[in-house]
């Protein structure tokens, strides 16, 4: 396997809500360090927003990697939006029926906002 | 510089497959009847009802002289091959790439592990790429999830993996996953599709390794009418009114 090229950095935006931006790529090398983002991200937090403006590539394991997240997000009753996706990624999550579960944004704010909903 | 990495691009974005509303079946390969897919949704490990798992299975292959790429251009080519006797592949006509359906027969475990109830069905190349391929379940299949296929380098050796995150698609099939023996036939399957690799590729005693985990041990309730879409009734519905269709057509046919 190739070496790991994906950096994250976690955010606090306020109200219990986290962003974590995401640079590079996301598959199975990843893992590791997108898991660990996350635990980050969702201690205390109610909503976790992932920024994929940085994203350069993702593939099917990728997918799976979000899978596991989000049931953790669920499991943890926090909920987890995104925002930042190109268009070529928005359509991967509607094939693959991601955005069924992760709430797709045009940007941060408007991703705080629905964050903030309920 | 900007057009190489525009192509770089492109060429990252064709491993996908194109966003569609529903499957259509198109050209079936030879011996398929492409049952329980035309006009279906995909269906991932999200929309299904039973518990979700991930499970993967990894064989060495040392000393195979040849590069992940290569390898993996034999198990994509060879794939039907590699499969148990009890299941029957129908790879698309021009092979797996992103998009194409993979046709499927299968006979799933009723008593004691025999194998009792067909079900035809198939799956949707989700992506590929040099060195692997994900297929991704369309509604009725008796799993919803994703499989991935891959072969990579670890520690100089190569790996063949399969890993698979699903969920049994309605409380039926849940049912046959706990009680009747579907979870271990699963299980079976793909270590034989991974012993079989082996063997293809001249490796010789290396064991299968699995390794399990319950991603998420809910049953997803609003997901149980799935059911109605169930491959497996439809299948064997199909089958019994075998008959019928003779009727008709006979009655056709004397007509004109």
């Amino acid at each position: 396997m190739t070496q790991a090229k994906l950096k994250t950095a976690v955010r606090n935006i306020g109200d219990d809500v986290t962003v974590i931006d995401i640079q590079g790529d996301i598959n199975a090398t990843t893992d590791g360090v997108l898991t660990e983002a996350f635990a980050q991200a969702s201690n205390g937090a109610r909503a976790i927003i992932m920024n994929f403006s940085g994203l350069k590539y993702m593939n099917s394991s990728g997918i799976g990697l979000l899978v596991t997240l989000l049931i953790r997000a669920n499991r943890q009753k926090q909920k987890l939006l995104s925002y930042g996706l190109s268009d070529h990624y928005k359509q991967i999550f509607e094939l693959t029926r991601l955005n069924e579960a992760i709430g797709i944004y045009n940007g941060e704010s408007e991703a705080a906002a629905a964050a903030a909903s309920k | 510089m900007s057009d190489t990495n525009d192509e770089k691009q492109k060429q990252r974005e064709g491993r996908w497959a194109p966003s569609v509303e529903h499957l259509n079946v198109g050209e079936l390969p030879r011996g398929a009847r492409g049952l329980n897919v035309q006009g279906r949704h995909v269906s991932g490990a999200l929309q299904g009802f039973g518990q979700m798992w991930q499970k993967t299975y990894r064989v060495r292959l040392p000393a195979v002289g040849m590069s992940a790429v290569e390898a993996m251009q034999i198990w994509k080519a060879e794939f039907p091959n590699f499969q148990p006797p009890a299941t029957r592949f129908y790879p698309p006509m021009s092979g797996i790439e992103p998009g194409q359906i993979i046709f499927i027969n299968l006979m799933l475990p009723v008593f004691f592990g025999l194998n009792m109830i067909p079900v035809e069905s198939g799956v949707m190349v989700l992506y590929a790429d040099d060195e692997s391929f994900s297929v991704m379940t369309p509604e009725g299949f008796p799993v919803s999830g994703w499989n991935t296929f891959s072969i990579f380098e670890e520690d100089g050796c190569l790996v063949a993996q399969v890993q698979s995150m699903d969920r049994a698609a309605d409380p039926i099939y849940e049912l046959g996953t706990l009680l009747m023996g579907g979870a271990r036939r699963q299980e079976e399957n793909w270590t034989h599709v991974l012993t079989k690799l082996a063997e293809r590729l001249n490796v010789t005693g290396q064991t299968v390794e699995m390794k399990k985990e319950c991603v998420d041990p809910r049953w997803q309730w609003r997901h149980a009418m799935n059911v109605w879409q169930n491959a497996s009734v439809r299948t064997v519905l199909y089958i019994m009114a075998a008959p019928l269709r003779w009727a008709r057509n006979a009655t056709r046919r004397s007509k004109a």
